[in-house]
C-alpha cells in the first residue's frame, strides 16, 4: 500500500468505519441497530475491496451482503417479535472472559502477521493485476473453476429448497 | 499489506467475540457475516499483494460470498423455526437439541 496518499488516507478511513461498526454490531443492545451496524459494516469492507482492485467483489458485497442477507436479517428480526425491547440481555455472563480472550487473539494474530510479513516471504514485486478484472473473472469461473461453480450452484439450490422447507407451516 | 492483514485480524477477533457472547442467535448470525468478511479480506489481500498466475483468491472470496449467503438463509429459516416454537431465539431454546 502506500501508493499515493489519497489511497492510504481511504484506507485508514475505511479501517475506522469498519472496526467502529464491527464493535457495534457485537455490542449494541438493540439487535435492529447491530442490523444497520452491520451494513455500514459491510459496506467498509466493499471499499476496501475496491482499494485492493477487485471491483467485481466490491459490486458483488454491495448486491449480496447490503442488498441480500442484511435485508434478510431485517426481515427476520422484525418477524421475530419483542428483541429489542430494554429487559432482554443480549450477552451471556462470560462477555469479560469472551473479551478478554479475543483481544489476546487479535493482539496474538498482529505479531503472527508483524513477523511473517517482515520475514520477506511476501516481499516479492507485486505483479500489477490485469485491468480488466471482471473479464478475468468470468473467464476463470467458465474455464478452470468451471466444476466448483456448478457445486456451487448445487448448494444455493439445495439452500433455497431447505429454507421453504424449513419455514414453510406445518401441513401447509 | 499488513495493514489489511491486521484489519481483517481486528475484525475476525470482533466477530469471534460476538459469536461467544451473544445470546441472540440473530446477532450471532450477524458476528458470523462478520467473520467470513475478515476472511475475504485476508483473501483478496494476498490476491492482491502476493504474486500469482490469476485471481484464484478473488474466485475464492466470490465462493466465499456464496456459501455465507445460502448459510445465512438456512440459519435465518431455522431461527424462524424456533421462534415458532418457543416464542425466543434466545440460545437457551436451542438446548433441546443438544445430543
Amino acid at each position: 500500500m502506500a501508493d499515493q496518499p489519497g489511497v492510504d488516507f481511504a484506507f485508514w478511513v475505511l479501517a475506522t468505519v469498519i472496526i467502529v461498526s464491527g464493535i457495534m454490531v457485537v455490542s449494541l443492545r438493540n439487535i435492529f441497530h447491530c442490523a444497520m451496524f452491520l451494513i455500514l459494516c459491510l459496506s467498509g469492507v466493499a471499499g476496501i475491496f475496491i482499494l485492493l482492485n477487485a471491483e467485481f467483489l466490491a459490486a458483488a458485497q454491495v448486491l449480496i451482503y447490503v442488498g441480500a442477507v442484511a435485508i434478510l436479517m431485517v426481515f427476520a428480526i422484525m418477524l421475530t417479535s419483542n428483541l429489542s425491547s430494554k429487559r432482554i440481555v443480549m450477552t451471556n455472563q462470560k462477555a469479560g472472559a469472551a473479551g478478554l480472550a479475543c483481544t489476546v487473539f487479535a493482539v496474538g494474530l498482529y505479531f503472527i502477521v508483524n513477523i511473517t510479513t517482515r520475514s520477506g516471504i511476501w516481499d516479492k514485486a507485486t505483479e500489477e493485476l490485469p485491468a480488466d478484472n471482471i473479464m478475468v473473472i468470468g473467464k476463470l469461473l467458465m474455464t478452470r473453476f468451471m466444476l466448483p461453480f456448478e457445486v456451487v450452484s448445487v448448494v444455493l439450490l439445495a439452500a433455497m429448497i431447505g429454507a421453504i422447507v424449513l419455514a414453510r407451516k406445518e401441513g401447509a | 499489506m499488513q495493514h489489511y492483514l491486521i484489519l481483517a485480524a481486528v475484525l475476525f477477533a470482533i466477530g469471534l467475540f460476538g459469536v461467544i457472547t451473544r445470546r441472540n442467535t440473530v446477532g450471532i448470525l450477524m458476528s458470523l457475516e462478520l467473520m467470513f468478511n475478515a476472511a475475504n479480506i485476508n483473501f483478496v489481500t494476498f490476491n492482491r499483494y502476493v504474486p500469482s498466475e490469476s485471481l484464484t483468491g478473488q474466485i475464492f472470496a466470490i465462493f466465499i460470498i456464496v456459501v455465507a449467503a445460502a448459510e445465512a438463509t438456512i440459519g435465518l429459516a431455522i431461527v424462524l423455526l424456533v421462534y415458532r416454537n418457543w416464542r425466543g431465539i434466545e440460545t437457551e431454546n436451542y438446548s433441546i437439541m443438544k445430543w
